[in-house]
């Protein structure tokens, strides 16, 4: 039992070693002086000044964010009303369907789905007129399409874990089906419909492959610009970004973490509170 | 309204100074209250509805009709135009219908060897990473599910952590390890073991620790919820019985997780296979997978049907474990749905 324990052990030391040294090795080099990233040349920050007088990085990092607030916005709401769909509705007409559409974006292979999209946009823009230009709205519709599966699976998977006791009981007590819906089951789901939002947001943030098959001319978002950067080599500003945006969303996800953390003993404290 | 040009009499003029705020005070609320009953009641009746169908009309015309649209365009012959392919359907001059389809795309990648090598060589190289995830993944979500209650939150949360991180970044991140003056190279020449640089990147090994990398995460989570699910008292029973430690594992815990095992290949290999960023950043020119393939065929030769004919192509080699997939989906979560119930 000793030994498969120190096996499990340094199983999960060299899983964690494996995930966070690359990561550790992008913060290290972003401060390295040398144009060479993984040659040291001394301590330095010209990189970080380089990178936030780059007016380039600021206009796609502008873009970015706006598809992807956007995007979450939308898929959080679409991708609640499937997750209730799946979850609550029972059987109805298409329901294989509709599941088999809500998981396959998931496994999708990216360059399928984005070389698809973009014959629909040519076909809708030959049969339509719309949309005209291919960019900020084409990049979001997209973005929605692959998100809000996730935002389903989310929403699904708390919906299957919670009781369904509260809704039957406020429905006995004669609450029409939509004020349960309103007063009962959304605010239980509002933490999920929040988790929701923020993977759809980073998930656009993060999303190279279709962005590229359905942009125009013109919009670059961040992981297009940062992928035409790196493509011929190594390059020390996107060492730089990559330090941001990781200590972004370490910070977030510690916040988070802190947030949940202070509920939880909230929650046991009124517990104790109602019980004495 | 006083000043009405049409209220010409004093009487009228009297009527509708009566009658307006009459109106305003009883009728307008009436109808404004008629107006959200009626709404109300539309939606009571018919939100259900509404609900399955705003999501299923957004998939329907963004997902399912433009796979048809793909397969239109694969049968379609390339033209230097606007669109760049030629119109299925024509009128003939007797003004019948006239349907062409083309299959020479489909022959012209079945012919060319490079095209079929290059699927091959997909299916290879995602096949043999998927089972490299399971054997590193499986002893870390083992070792997970095992954890103490604090540190195995922690542990979650570092798996889970760099789904939210850039994907790209860290396929980059590895460019700089494994370049010629790279991290390894550079170790490996300061401790004397080599004198010149040992060619790591652009090459095929890039590509299998590239894609282990990334995917290993969406191979530990569904182990992870297979395993936690685990009635340890079975472990128990059987060591109490006199197993010996690697005879339990084979015969109840490792049975007990195929789920697991299952969908975490499914979610590795699936994806790994069309896979563009990592076979592009880390293998250069020197591998190749279809993904990258037909990013080329749009990008930079511009041959939309061929590159719709890829696609296809892709897709039939991928329906089979993609079925797979959605069959295990909805298995758990009907039996999720009857636990909940």
């Amino acid at each position: 039992m000793k030994k498969r324990s120190t096996f499990l052990f340094s199983a999960l030391c060299f899983g964690m070693a494996f995930l966070y040294i690359p990561m550790v090795l992008l913060v290290v080099y972003s401060f390295n002086h040398s144009r060479l990233v993984p040659v040291w040349g001394g301590f330095s920050l010209r990189w970080y000044k380089s990178l936030f007088t780059s007016e380039e990085i600021w206009n796609s990092l502008l873009l970015s964010l706006q598809i992807a607030v956007v995007n979450a916005t939308f898929a959080t709401l679409l991708g609640t009303f499937a997750g209730l769909t799946i979850a609550r509705f029972g059987r109805f007409r298409g329901r294989t369907l509709f599941t088999g559409m809500l998981s396959a974006p998931l496994v999708m292979p990216e360059v399928i789905t984005g070389l698809s999209l973009l014959l629909l946009f040519i076909t809708l823009n030959e049969l339509l007129g719309w949309p005209s230009s291919r960019g900020m709205t084409t990049i979001t519709i997209a973005h929605i399409t692959f998100s809000l599966a996730y935002v389903a699976v989310i929403v699904q998977s708390r919906l299957s874990g919670m009781a369904q006791d509260l809704e039957e009981a406020a429905q006995d007590l004669g609450g029409k089906p939509l004020r349960v819906m309103f007063d009962i089951t959304l605010p239980l789901l509002a933490p999920g419909m929040l988790a929701g939002w923020l993977l759809a947001f980073t998930l656009s943030l993060d999303d190279l492959v279709i962005a590229s098959f359905v942009s125009g001319p013109g919009a670059n978002t961040l992981p297009m610009l940062i992928y035409s950067r790196v493509r011929l080599g190594l390059r020390p500003d996107i060492n730089a970004l990559a330090t941001i945006i990781i200590f972004t969303v370490a910070v977030g996800v510690a916040l988070a973490g802190w947030l949940l953390l202070r509920q939880r003993k909230q929650r046991e404290r009124d517990m104790r509170m109602a019980s004495a | 309204m006083s000043a009405g040009r049409n209220a010409d009499s004093p009487q009228h003029r009297a009527l509708l100074r009566n009658l307006l705020p009459g109106l305003m005070r009883g009728l307008l609320p009436g109808v404004a209250r008629d107006l959200t009953r009626k709404i109300d009641n539309f939606l009571q009746a018919h939100w259900r509805g509404l609900t399955i169908s705003v999501p299923f009309l957004w998939l329907l015309v963004f997902f399912l009709v433009p796979f048809f649209i793909v397969l239109k365009i694969s049968l379609a012959e390339s033209l230097i135009a606007s669109p760049p392919f030629s119109p299925l359907t024509e009128w003939a001059e007797d003004g019948a219908l006239r349907v062409r389809l083309l299959f020479d795309n489909f022959a012209y990648l079945w012919e060319d060897k490079l095209y079929v090598e290059t699927y091959l060589n997909s299916l290879k190289i995602s096949g043999i990473s998927t089972a490299f995830c399971l054997l590193i993944g499986y002893p870390i979500a083992y070792g997970i599910v095992r954890a103490a209650s604090p540190a195995k939150h922690i542990l979650l949360l570092l798996i889970i952590l760099p789904f939210w991180t850039s994907f790209l970044l860290r396929v980059y991140a590895w460019m700089g390890i494994l370049a010629d003056q790279g991290t390894i190279n550079n170790i490996l020449i300061w401790a004397g073991l080599i004198e010149r640089p040992v060619r790591l990147l652009y090459s095929e090994f890039a590509v299998y620790v590239g894609i282990v990398y990334s995917y290993l995460p969406f191979m530990i989570l569904p182990l992870y919820a297979s395993m936690e699910k685990l009635d340890m008292t079975l472990n128990e029973a059987a060591s109490d019985l006199g197993a010996h430690p690697a005879v339990t594992f084979l015969t109840v815990t490792l049975p007990l997780t195929v789920p697991g095992i299952i969908a975490g290949s499914l979610l590795v290999f699936i994806p790994a296979t069309g896979e563009f960023v990592i076979p592009d950043l880390l293998g250069g020119g020197n591998v190749l997978m279809i993904g990258k393939v037909l990013y080329g065929e749009f990008n930079a030769n511009r041959d939309w049907p061929v590159a719709a004919a890829v696609a296809i192509a892709l897709l039939v080699v991928l329906v089979a474990p993609m079925m797979l997939y959605q069959h295990f989906q909805s298995g758990e979560s009907s039996r999720g749905a009857g636990k909940g119930a």
